[in-house]
């Protein structure tokens, strides 16, 4: 791979012109007023067209995304993107937000198509679709529990229990709603202990946040009882649905017992994300909430409805039959690549898991850590997985094929990581400085952190 | 094989205090800084602000995690190293020389509560 680091503004030679504007045009300076006016000049990069076409090709050659290879980032589900979602966005294009909502019918069926279809996929009853990505939707399910609570003259509810294995976005979603975090402890099995959880409960909790199966990929199967001594205290669940991957058409986090869920349309409904593009993280609420739903304008308009539309051609392409495959196959490819591995990497928990499974370093690390056998993967062709999280496992590898790999995807990334443990064990300085073979190498993490350089100058 | 330093008292969360008369001079262990790696920024309290024992009174963040601390007494905050705004790796670099904040304790009962080096050095096993 080539390495192409310059920014547009490296190649302008003053002059240089790519693109003639029609003679005679109309000169509108002397109809701004003054204080609106600009100053000084543009300061538009003068480059030519090839200039251009070579400046972007040369950047996306330096790009890794799912249409490059295999990209195993636990807890992101980086499944491949269909290219027939892209095909049915042209036919929406010429719409604008502003116009008449009876010229935008066809819009306002794929909203309750779209609304439906996640409705029979999750037991909620309606969505609201204006969160525009994952936390952004636990914001919105928050405020709907809040709202619930205050509807009812109950204003004592101001904490919710979130597990020691949540996503960093719970709390956080959490603590921005107003809301105190109580954690509740996983057990040995990585699963939320119910006995640690029953103290906690009582009329102070507006609810608790769970993310199943957790981060560790593990089904917290003591959900139905759960459920029921959360409710009992006057509480409601909030499913983060992160990890729905595995669950999709198979279990439902409404027949769980959960009131308020967000999806992420960006993961688990195949649209781009991870740079590829905007997330859509719709909510959707038991029968008790619909009322509440429109309450949270948390973003304007009708949120991000070029995502909506991708997942709803998703989710028409899939049929009812192949939804139920997704998950199923996500599962089988996870437990395949752990099976395979753990004789060469330590595995915390060796019960079958979902969609994804974490690592805690290797067997035998000869001082080889987590980081080095990330990078050594770069250097083979892979995207490595999420590291360091869940914090439980100091040395976690967090790994999530999808379900769009073939054997052979999973066959080559299985006898890359087997080797890197050969070369942990014969040349630990070689993973040390590890990667060899891109752009860059190891950048820089402590001195971009402490001291941010934020502009071009 | 981490530090432990001799006559600090240490928590389960890896602060250590360092006693002076009724004033609890508080930092983060060798073995908490070296589990963080590089750290990038100190979240600092107040002059004047009060915690109880086991309340978070702020936070490190490194280039891998963040992380609250704790304060392992109860009392009110005399005294802010500020020079970890600009500095924070001096945590990393000296983390028994680099205090986070000095209280005032309520409470020098809480003391027995803390382990000495030789109990922290198994449980930071």
């Amino acid at each position: 791979m080539k390495y192409y680091d310059r920014l547009v503004f490296e190649l302008s030679k003053p002059g240089r012109i790519g693109f003639s504007l029609p003679e005679g045009g109309a000169d509108l300076s002397a109809e701004l007023p003054a204080n609106i006016a600009r100053q000084s000049a543009l300061g538009l990069p003068e480059v030519s067209e090839v200039d251009v076409v070579r400046h972007y090709t040369n950047l996306s050659q330096m790009n890794f995304g799912v249409d490059t290879g295999f990209y195993p980032l636990g807890s992101c589900t980086m499944k491949y993107n269909p290219k027939i979602n892209e095909e049915v966005v042209p036919q929406f294009n010429g719409i604008h937000p502003l116009q008449p909502a009876c010229t935008t019918e066809g819009v306002n069926e794929v909203y309750e198509k779209m609304d439906a279809a996640l409705a029979a996929i999750t037991g909620m009853k309606h969505f609201t679709f204006l969160p525009c990505a994952g936390a952004h939707g636990e914001l919105t399910g928050l405020m709907l529990i809040r709202e619930y609570h205050m509807s009812r003259g109950d204003l004592a509810r101001t904490k919710i229990i979130v597990p020691d294995s949540a996503h960093g976005t719970n709390p956080a979603s959490a603590a921005v709603c107003g809301l105190e975090i109580v954690v509740v402890k996983s057990k040995e099995n990585g699963l939320v202990d119910v006995e640690d959880l029953k103290p906690l409960l009582g009329p102070d909790i507006a609810g608790i946040m769970m993310t199943n199966p957790n981060t560790l990929g593990l089904f917290e199967h003591d959900i139905k009882e759960i459920a029921e001594l959360v409710h009992e205290c006057g509480g409601l669940l909030y499913y983060d649905g992160a990890n729905m991957n595995p669950l999709m058409g198979v279990v439902r986090p409404g027949d769980m017992g959960f009131d308020v869920m967000h999806l992420n349309l960006h993961k688990t409904f195949s649209t781009p994300h991870g740079g590829g593009g905007p997330g859509s993280g719709p909510v959707g609420v038991a029968d008790k909430l619909v009322p509440f739903l429109q309450t949270p304008r948390v973003s304007g308009f009708h949120g991000n409805f070029g995502v909506i539309l991708r997942a709803y051609a998703y989710i028409l392409m899939l049929g009812k039959e192949n939804v139920k495959m997704a998950g199923r196959l996500a599962t089988l490819g996870a437990n395949y690549i752990k099976e395979s591995l753990k004789d060469c990497y330590k595995l915390p928990i060796p019960t079958v898991c979902k969609h994804e499974f974490v690592f805690d370093g290797l067997l035998n690390d000869n001082g080889v850590t987590t980081l080095d056998v990330a990078k050594r993967l770069l250097d083979y062709g892979f995207h490595a997985p999420t590291i360091y999280f869940p914090l439980l496992f100091h040395q976690a590898i967090m790994i999530e094929p999808t379900e769009t790999e073939s054997l052979e995807t999973l066959d080559a990334f299985i006898e890359v990581m087997r080797k890197i443990a050969a070369e942990a064990a014969e040349d630990p300085e070689m993973l040390h400085s590890a990667p060899h073979n891109t752009p860059i190498g190891r950048p820089d993490e402590t001195t971009a952190a402490r001291q941010p350089k934020l502009k071009f100058a | 094989m981490s530090k432990i330093v001799e006559g600090l008292l240490y928590s389960e969360s890896h602060e250590w205090v360092k006693v002076d008369g009724g004033v609890a001079i508080i930092g983060v262990s060798d073995f908490a800084q070296a589990e963080m790696g590089d750290i990038t920024y100190v979240d600092l309290p107040s002059e004047d602000d009060e915690f109880a024992a086991g309340e978070s009174f702020g936070a490190l963040e490194s280039v891998k995690a963040s992380s609250e601390l704790y304060c392992p007494v109860s009392g009110r905050v005399v005294a802010v190293n500020s020079d970890l705004e600009d500095a924070p790796e001096a945590i990393n670099e000296d983390p028994y020389g680099a205090w986070i904040i000095k209280v005032e304790m309520s409470d020098n009962s809480e003391l027995s509560k803390l382990m000495n080096a030789a109990a922290y050095e198994q449980a930071a096993k």
